[in-house]
Order: C-alpha cells, then sequence, then structure tokens
C-alpha cells in the first residue's frame, strides 16, 4: 500500500495529519500498539522538522505486511552538519517553533530510537530526505 | 482513578463531550516540551500541560495518551476540541498552575511515569 502526503512549511496546524493517517492505517492492520507507536513518533518529528526549518516536503508512506518505509523529503535550507543536527540540544528553531512546544534539538535523536533502520541525507540550500524503515511485527 | 475524579480534585472542567469517561489514569507526566513527551512510553497516562494548541493533542494521540489536562486557565480553542475528540482523547481544563494541579494528583496517587 502506497500513501503519499505534503507537508507545508510553518503550517503547523496541519501537522501531524500524516502521522494521524499513518496511524489510523496501522491500527486498522491490527499492527501491535507499540510498534505503531515508534512508526508514528518518529514520522511525526520527522513531520514536525518539515513544517519547523522546511518550505515544503513530501512523505512517501510504503506499507507492506511485514515493514513499513518512509521517506520525508523537503525543499528547504538543508542541514550543513549533520552529526551537529543529530546531537541532544542542538537547534535552530525559531522562537515560534519553540513556543509550539518543539525546537529543543531532540527530534532527530528520537526518529532515529524509533526507527529500525534510519538515513538522513541533505544538501545546503535544496533540502533534506529522511529515511524511516520499520518492521511491523516482533 | 476515574477521569471525572482528577476533574474534580482540580477543580477542572472536562471540555470533550461524547468520549468514554469511565477510562482508568494511573500515571501523569507534566510538561510543556513535546519532543520531551514522544521520547517516553505510556499507560493510562494524563498529559499536564500549559501548551494550549494542535500540537498538544497530535503529541498526545501519538504517544497513545488518553487524557490531557490544559494548565493554567489557558484559552482551549474550539479546533482543539474537536481535535481531541476526533482523537479519542479526553480534554480538562483547570486555573490551576502545573505545579498545583501536578501536586494534586500526586497527594490523590497518580504515580509519575519515572
Ligand atoms: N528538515 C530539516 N530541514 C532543515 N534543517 C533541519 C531539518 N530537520 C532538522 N534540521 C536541523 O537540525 C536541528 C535539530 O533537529 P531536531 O533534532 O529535530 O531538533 P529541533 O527540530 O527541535 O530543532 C534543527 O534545529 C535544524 O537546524
Ligand atoms: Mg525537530
Amino acid at each position: 500500500m502506497l500513501q503519499t502526503y505534503k507537508v507545508t512549511g510553518g503550517d503547523f496546524v496541519n501537522a501531524g495529519k500524516a502521522s494521524s493517517s499513518v496511524k489510523g492505517i496501522l491500527k486498522q492492520l491490527n499492527v501491535l500498539a507499540g510498534l505503531i507507536k515508534r512508526v508514528v513518533v518518529a514520522l511525526y518529528e520527522a513531520e514536525v522538522n518539515v513544517a519547523a526549518h522546511a518550505y515544503s516536503g513530501n512523505i512517501l508512506v510504503e506499507i507492506e505486511s511485514d515493514q513499513v518505509r518512509i521517506r520525508v523529503t523537503d525543499s528547504g535550507p538543508g542541514i550543513e552538519d549533520i552529526q551537529m543536527a543529530m546531537k541532544e540540544g542542538f537547534s535552530t528553531a525559531s522562537k515560534e517553533v519553540r513556543e509550539m512546544g518543539f525546537g529543543a534539538g531532540m527530534g532527530l535523536a528520537n526518529i532515529k530510537k524509533n526507527s529500525d533502520t534510519f538515513n538522513i541525507t541533505s544538501v545546503p540550500g535544496e533540502g533534506t530526505t529522511v529515511e524511516i524503515i520499520n518492521k511491523l511485527t516482533d | 482513578m476515574k477521569i471525572q475524579e482528577i476533574a474534580n480534585i482540580i477543580n477542572g472542567q472536562v471540555l470533550t463531550s461524547g468520549l468514554d469517561a469511565g477510562r482508568e489514569i494511573s500515571q501523569a507526566f507534566s510538561s510543556d516540551l513535546m519532543s520531551d513527551v514522544l521520547t517516553r512510553d505510556y499507560e493510562d497516562t494524563v498529559l499536564i500541560t500549559g501548551l494550549a494548541n494542535l500540537q498538544a493533542i497530535r503529541t498526545a494521540e501519538m504517544s497513545d495518551i488518553g487524557l490531557i489536562i490544559i494548565a493554567r486557565g489557558k484559552e482551549v480553542g474550539e479546533e482543539m476540541i474537536r481535535l481531541a475528540e476526533s482523537s479519542d482523547i479526553v480534554l480538562i481544563k483547570s486555573a490551576y498552575s502545573l505545579f498545583r494541579i501536578s501536586g494534586l494528583l500526586y497527594e490523590a496517587g497518580i504515580k509519575p511515569i519515572f
């Protein structure tokens, strides 16, 4: 099953809609709650990152019987130093983003923690791609 | 502890309707930082927060949290209430501070998650 979603930079009203939709689909497929949680927490922080740091993004979700593969691609400023960005506490978030309850520099580390396979690539000045692959069976 | 009992203890008002008010809550986590909330696992947990926006509801949804208390009498928008209802999350509003709500519920036997 293939699902796509759009994310708009700066849009904190709709941020989370994709994660919510994916949660609904995985629930309907009777995936274990703990496994669903890992997927949607990772996707949600990635979705919020597009809203917080990029101009626009696309989310591609491929659900198979035993795994889910998610690719979040955005057009945006990109990340100069990914190793630095992955460090807990590092953040360039604006005051507005912090007022939304994010911007503590914990997102990327938590995405990684909740992913079985996690990849991030970025081209400064162009954009960022985050890939999350998780097993859906124990 | 039942949701209505929690609302009474903190002099709160249940804002959502049509949801199962009989659910049991045994633990609480207090935070205004949603990224922090998203790092933990929850069972029968209430999120106590001063953050009154849609992302607080989304965060609870992703975290499997079924009850949110909005502290400090923050204005809770109609859109928040509707999103909570469609996400099966009960919303309570209280005029008390985060510390006071946390203290009252701790005293009443609600456990910290760590
Ligand atoms: N999609 C993105 N586009 C551009 N920069 C990003 C993106 N995602 C993360 N970053 C950079 O990495 C930093 C750390 O991200 P994260 O760990 O999610 O924390 P936060 O979003 O709270 O700042 C961000 O502050 C930002 O500088
Ligand atoms: Mg982030």
